[in-house]
């Protein structure tokens, strides 16, 4: 049975679906119960999250939905200790722009444990996390930095769309053995969408392809595939029919479905709200240069943020974050380009 | 194969415990100098860095400890993996890079573990262990096994934020963890006297709000009481303790160090505190153990270290083959 619900909703449908089923699913965070621990227990789930996510898991499952102090180290370290030891734990680093305190602990342990310990060590845990601009959250609460998760050999990292994703993958990344980075754009959170009640896994490295086209290949990362759809709909009246690729995971990355799709349309627009340097644009970018260049007509172009901090005002982060229109005049110049002229 | 070295958890040891005690002092002392020789040889690649000196205070935390138990190390591992039981033969193998070894030949010194003995590793990164510890606590007292985590780490990271942090956060969630601070006195060339702004490291434990004590870490019945103590704690579900334990480590921070930062009290406590004499003097002295008993433990152990480094240097090193596996479960 499928109903409409939002992309917050889903993930919570997801957490507390693999939370009936499996004991050993625990979640943590900064205000995950949000004062329901401490001092008032009888006053349950506070806020269940900063932008209220884990909302009523506290009461349903007790015990297993634990607040944190601000000590991102610990926490997410000890998620990624307790998961070597047979429980299944999410953790949430509530900005992706907090990754700075507590990043040894993701890259140089939890990545690293099953390969440096010679294939005797697994890691299952999952980091939920929150990025993206256009809040107005300003330079340390709007990052995209998946980008530098998925540098790391050993890390998962996943980057859904829509609520129907965010569900699936969610469901996936508790039941994955080896430790995921989980993207939540915080812009998409009141995003709705047709998800089943019931529980489902989306594969990891499996792309989706949101929209058949023949003439261009948009490759869009996260809250950017819905942006790239309202361009796509306006290029359509132009006589231009983009087909859109959603990677779904960054890593693994679904090579395959992309060069397939370039190999047909010959041109490539990259869709990153990531800032330039070494995000998801330059890496499939460069896959696509080397493995498909006899298919291309045209230069490989890419839409991103500018190499900037994320600004504040509203004037200047509206330039900021790829939006629809960019989207179309990349999309065009592409579609337009010729050798001589 | 070497014999799993069973756990004491008796709070009084009788002959069997004390033996087992040297035996695991001897081993890591064996160990340790003999890595120290073979070294200088330039066979084995990168970077050691030797216990020998402080056994008393891995013996003495980790006889206490079961199969529900877990510990995380420092980069000074050997003797700590050496006290849980970890294979010795294939912990010189994996000093070698040898595909025999432990980790397959992945890790090396630094990275040595053994998840199977509940050693989490040796760690590269100083600090790195206490929030795992929070962890494999928390996983324990969710699965109500009973079992307590051990964090060992230096002087110099109980500097390091995670150390702190962790010790908070063990404290509000009430965990079954031990922070053991190994002061041997110097981070590197950075003596603990300067670097930490307390007296002593056992004095923050108040401020985390845990017990804290301080061991000679020369004397292993000294540390084997305090640290069953905060064990039993820990399992009764009193909370986490901190344990500082004063100790010299014999060699440099790394194998290479000329030292030139400390003058001769590693001469003098080689001679007058050496956890090994004392601890003979001890059990010879009460009549517990004869000098032969102890003398036989020091034999089997130089055989044992003679057949690791002989088995080492002839096994295979990894392969192309390997370069490329275990980085995921699946992908």
């Amino acid at each position: 049975m499928t109903r409409t619900i939002s992309y917050r909703e889903a993930i919570n449908e997801a957490l507390a679906q693999e939370m009936e089923r499996d004991p050993n699913v625990v979640v943590m965070g900064e205000d995950n119960a949000g004062g329901a621990s401490v001092g008032s227990p009888g006053e349950a789930d506070a806020w269940g999250g900063v932008l209220g996510v884990t909302k009523g898991l506290y009461g349903r499952f007790p015990g297993r939905v634990l607040d944190t102090p601000i000590s991102e180290s610990a926490f997410i370290g000890a998620a990624i200790g307790a998961a070597t030891r047979g429980l299944r734990p999410v953790a949430e680093l509530m900005f992706i722009d907090f990754m700075g305190v507590c990043f040894d602990q993701i890259f140089n342990q939890a990545a690293k444990f099953r390969y440096m310990f010679g294939g005797n060590a697994v890691t299952p845990v999952v980091i939920r996390t929150m990025y993206g601009a256009g809040l107005r959250a300003a330079a340390q609460h709007s990052q995209c930095l998946y980008p530098i998760f998925t540098h790391i050999p050993g890390l998962k990292v996943v980057t859904p769309s829509s609520p129907y994703d965010a569900k699936g993958l969610l469901i996936s990344a508790i039941r994955d053995d080896d430790p995921v980075i989980f993207c939540e754009h915080k812009a998409l959170y009141d995003l709705t969408g047709d998800v089943p009640a019931e529980s489902y896994a989306i594969p990891f490295g499996e792309a989706n392809v949101v929209r058949e086209g023949s003439d261009v290949t948009i490759v869009a990362i996260g809250r950017m595939v819905g942006v790239a759809q309202q361009a796509a709909a306006e290029l359509a009246g132009s006589g231009i029919q983009a087909e859109i690729i959603d990677p779904r995971t960054t890593s693994p990355l679904d090579e395959d479905s992309i060069l397939e799709s370039v190999e047909s349309t010959g041109r490539l627009v990259v869709v990153d709200e990531a800032t330039p340097r070494c995000n998801l644009a330059t890496d499939i970018s460069a896959l696509v240069a080397r493995k498909a260049f006899g298919a291309l007509q045209a230069p490989i172009e890419m839409v991103t943020a500018p190499h900037t901090p994320v600004p504040f005002s509203d004037s200047l982060e509206d330039l900021y974050v790829p939006d629809a229109q960019r989207i179309v005049n990349t999309v065009k110049a592409v579609a337009e380009w010729k050798r001589d002229g | 194969m070497t014999e799993t070295l069973a756990p004491q958890v008796a709070a009084d040891l009788d002959s069997n415990g004390l033996l087992q005690a040297y035996r695991i002092m001897r081993r890591i002392r064996g160990f340790e100098d003999r890595v120290h020789e073979e070294f200088a040889t330039g066979e084995i690649p990168g970077f050691v860095h030797l216990y020998a000196g402080e056994e008393a205070s891995a013996a003495g935390v980790i006889m206490h400890l079961d199969a529900r138990d877990s510990i995380a190390s420092t980069h000074r591992g050997h003797g700590h993996c050496i006290a849980r039981g970890v294979d010795v033969k294939t912990m010189m193998a994996e000093i070698y890079g040898r595909r025999t070894g432990v980790c397959h030949g992945k890790g090396g010194s630094m990275h040595i573990a053994d998840l199977s003995k509940g050693m989490l590793g040796a760690n590269g990164i100083v600090g790195g262990g206490p929030p795992l510890i929070c962890g494999t606590a928390l996983a324990a007292k969710v699965q109500g096994t009973g079992g307590v985590g051990v964090a060992f780490f230096g002087d110099g990271a109980s500097n390091q934020g995670t150390t702190l942090e962790a010790m908070n956060l063990a404290s509000v969630w009430d965990l079954p963890a031990i922070f053991v601070a190994e002061n041997n006195g110097y981070a590197e060339t950075t003596s603990s006297s300067w670097s930490v702004a307390a007296d002593n490291i056992a004095d923050r434990a108040a401020g985390f709000g845990m017990p804290g004590v301080i061991v000679d870490g020369f004397d292993f019945f000294a540390v084997h009481e305090a640290a069953g103590e905060a064990i039993a704690r820990a399992r009764a579900g009193g909370g986490p303790t901190l344990i500082e334990v004063k100790l010299t480590r014999y060699y440099g921070h790394f194998e290479g160090d000329q030292q030139t930062y400390r003058g001769d009290e590693v001469a003098r406590a080689r001679e007058s505190l050496d956890c090994l004499r004392r601890f003979r003097a001890r059990v010879t002295g009460s009549g517990q153990l004869t000098e032969s008993q102890l003398d036989e433990v020091d034999r089997e152990v130089a055989t044992l270290v003679d057949e690791a480094v002989a088995e080492a240097r002839a096994a295979p090193k990894p392969t192309e083959a390997d370069l490329l596996t275990d980085v995921y479960v699946s992908y």
